[in-house]
């Protein structure tokens, strides 16, 4: 067994500041996180940092040290549904994950070093990850979850693969890691115990009796003694999650960076359950004044973070929000199985049917989805009946080919006037081939008598034409053949 | 110092032949060069003016090999022997009807035959689907678009160059920023995928395109001018057959007038 434990120190901060870009300074503001009751700061970014802000503060001291800083209570409840969202997109490496609560996660990695081509790829995977979902942790490996948890919360990001090398270094950790209650710290304090090893000296019975038996077994699971089974996270079925803009948000770039945070965290989820959307639904909510949604829906399954992006990207363009947004909601409605992709040298006939179908989402998220079409014929006589447009990509059912037709069809025959009997359209026609008759539908009230002839006009057009078949015989222009 | 300037005046002599014998080549005209370099005709001239770094003003300039246009006559003309991949071709039609869409079909068919995507973007008229298919295009790889301003033409086009899904792409746009088709060139170098510009006689401003054709119809037959191409020299206009015979005007063409008593008598 070897556990990996992330401590997320910062999460008060984090489930606030990972919506706004760091270090680009109008989109960053100072940020502060102040106690459920609005009296004291519990901690702040750096902005609010470099105008003196410290966290423990008053929230009246740091608001009168910064006139621009943004105040925001601590949401545990946004806090724990983070942290369930990590664990759900920690899954993609291996499918032991725990959470210990309130801000850590364990993943249990030994099965998945061969996949991931060892412990240090997995690892700096593991942390590029985590970035790119905005949120820090503090990192170690050891054999056992409960020392893992301590070294992750001293902030020592150690690889320990053995238990002897953990039963070594652990009594060297402070007393602090144990997260102990207040009392009981104290108690051990007074007796002059400082670290993990001061401990171990002690005579078990007697901190048994003053501390509980629970503080004895915990310093024997740390070190591999006795067992530590630990709860494995089991997913949500459907992805919902929703990220607090701190700083109301109207541009689209700066909804696009919040909303990438909530599509980097799906694509991790898809990819644990090997799965792909096809519809997800984005809504911003507004300042009392209800909420505006975004609905991409794709041609095909996909799990592309950047993909989704370019596609919401095209969405957010064409959309007005009514006022700025202050918070963003994502949830997945339609998720498929999504094979993933063989590595191969040259691309391959699937690797083209990908990029056709992003090419045709991008395209209709930008200009609408009767914008981008296919065509595909229909057995009809009628010209004007003899196509039909299709989804791009749908199978030509057709199969008889007729010659001499136009490759220009207009969409209302246009018609033509004549001078002498004669047709003209730049100068008098002259029939080139013909007639061939066409007569049909007259059973669906569009009927067709004509007869049709390519004709040329004196600058050589090549146009194709038809007569009508009735008392008028007038004539018409129907196509061009370009 | 004598060893000096005798070693240089050595070493001199080689290097000047060698550099008027290049030069000659290059300027001179076959039978020229033969008559002043040899008294007995060189049997490896032909091979030395086929050397690549040898180029004549005459003939095409070597470029990566293109698309076969599916008309001998016309690939003979082109540099690379077809269409140019990774670039922009246009077509100036005179009027619609010359079959100027039709010159592109057999490559865009035999790119969808192979699985590869045709994009057409704001096309004059709906592409007629039987008449597409009958010229061997695979319909379920074909891919219309339809946009409204010229900015979403210029937008789409881009977007589908840049796909590697798309074997070429086909584009009817009258007035085109010089800014945004030079976007559309880098767009088209960058996946190799060919742009066909379809734009009408009237317009003919200086363009980054690697070929320029003009297409209009005289006697039956489809007259194509190559504008520009790479290399530069322009050939004479040349004639394509691309009606077949039904369209050819010919002495039996028959008036409206002759066949009014024939109508008649059908109806």
């Amino acid at each position: 067994m070897l556990w990996l434990a992330l401590h997320f120190a910062e999460l008060p901060l984090e489930v606030y500041s990972r919506a706004i870009r760091a270090g680009v300074r109008e989109m960053s503001p100072p940020l502060a996180v102040s106690d459920a009751s609005r009296d004291r700061v519990i901690t702040c970014n750096e902005e609010a940092v470099q105008r003196g802000v410290k966290p423990g503060m008053p929230v009246a001291a740091a608001a009168a040290l910064a006139s621009d800083l943004r105040l925001v209570p601590r949401d545990t409840a946004a806090e724990e549904a983070a942290i369930e969202r990590i664990a759900a997109w920690a899954i993609q490496f291996t499918p032991a994950v725990s959470i210990a609560r309130p801000a850590e996660i364990l993943l249990e990695v030994e099965g998945s070093l061969t996949i991931f081509h060892g412990l240090k790829h997995l690892w700096n995977a593991l942390g590029e990850g985590l970035s790119a979902l905005g949120f820090s942790a503090s990192i170690a490996c050891t054999p056992t979850p409960l020392a893992a948890q301590w070294f992750a919360r001293a902030g020592l990001a150690v690889r320990l693969r053995h238990i002897e090398t953990l039963r070594t270094s652990l009594p060297d950790l402070p007393l602090e890691v144990m997260q102990a209650a207040p009392e009981m710290l104290t108690l051990l304090r007074n007796v002059g115990a400082r670290t993990v090893d001061d401990c171990l000296r002690l005579p078990r019975d007697g901190l048994a009796r003053r501390l509980g038996p629970r503080f004895v077994d915990d310093l024997d699971r740390a070190r591999g003694l006795i067992p530590d089974p630990r709860v494995f996270f089991t997913p949500p079925m459907i992805f919902k999650a929703a990220q607090a803009l701190p700083a109301p948000a109207h541009e689209a770039e700066m909804l696009l960076f919040a909303a990438r945070r909530l599509l980097v965290e799906l694509c991790g989820f898809l990819a644990a359950r090997a799965n792909g959307v096809q519809r997800l639904t984005f809504t911003f909510e507004h300042h009392r004044r209800g909420a505006t949604k975004i609905t991409l829906s794709l041609v095909a399954a996909t799990r592309d973070a950047d993909h989704l992006t370019s596609v919401l990207r095209e969405k957010l363009d064409r959309t007005t929000l009514p006022c700025p947004a202050t918070a963003i909601a994502l949830e997945s409605e339609l998720l498929l199985p999504l094979a993933s992709r063989n590595l191969s040298l040259l691309p391959d006939a699937g690797q083209q049917e990908e990029a056709a179908a992003q090419l045709i989402e991008r395209l209709r998220a930008r200009l609408g989805n009767t914008a981008v079409l296919g065509l595909s014929r229909y057995a009809d006589h009628r010209p004007e009946c003899a196509w039909r447009a299709c989804e791009p990509g749908s199978k030509d059912t057709a199969s008889d080919a007729v010659a001499g037709r136009p490759l220009w069809l207009l969409p209302q025959p246009r018609p033509l006037s004549e001078i002498a009997a004669a047709p003209c359209y730049d100068g008098r026609l002259t029939l080139l081939a013909g007639p061939e008759r066409i007569e049909s539908g007259w059973w669906d009230g569009r009927d067709v008598l004509r007869d049709y002839f390519v004709a040329s006009n004196p600058s050589e057009s090549l146009l194709w034409i038809y007569r009508e078949r009735n008392a008028n015989a007038r004539w018409f222009l129907h196509g061009f053949f370009a | 110092m004598s060893a000096l300037g005798l070693s240089s005046h050595e070493s001199a002599v080689p290097l000047q032949g060698l550099a008027h014998e290049s030069f000659a080549h290059v300027n001179l005209s076959a039978r020229a060069v033969r008559s002043r370099l040899s008294p007995t005709p060189s049997p490896s001239l032909d091979a030395v003016l086929n050397h690549p770094a040898i180029w004549r003003g005459t003939e095409c300039a070597r470029v990566a090999p293109g698309i076969s246009t599916g008309f001998a006559e016309l690939d003979a003309h082109l540099p690379g022997g077809g269409w140019p991949t990774g670039a922009i071709t246009e077509i100036y039609a005179e009027r619609s009807g010359v079959g100027e869409l039709q010159l592109t079909l057999p490559a865009a068919a035999r790119l969808t035959q192979a699985a590869r995507w045709l994009t057409v973007v704001a096309p004059l008229h709906v592409p007629y689907a039987p008449a597409l298919a009958a010229h061997g295009v695979r319909l379920e790889r074909l891919l219309l678009v339809e946009t409204r301003t010229a900015e979403d033409n210029v937008w789409a086009c881009e977007q589908a160059l840049r796909a590697s899904c798309c074997g070429a792409v086909l584009l009817w746009q009258e007035h085109i920023h010089e800014r945004a088709l030079r976007r559309l060139q880098l767009a088209a170098e960058s996946a190799s995928t060919s742009l066909f510009l379809f734009r009408s006689a009237r317009v003919a401003p200086a363009s980054p395109a690697a070929l320029r054709l003009h297409v209009s119809r005289a006697e039956g037959r489809t007259i194509v001018r190559i504008l520009k191409r790479r290399g530069g020299g322009l050939p004479p206009p040349i004639a394509l057959d691309l009606h077949g015979a039904f369209a050819r005007r010919s002495r039996t063409a028959r008036q409206p007038q002759i066949l009014e008593p024939l109508l008649a008598a059908l109806q």
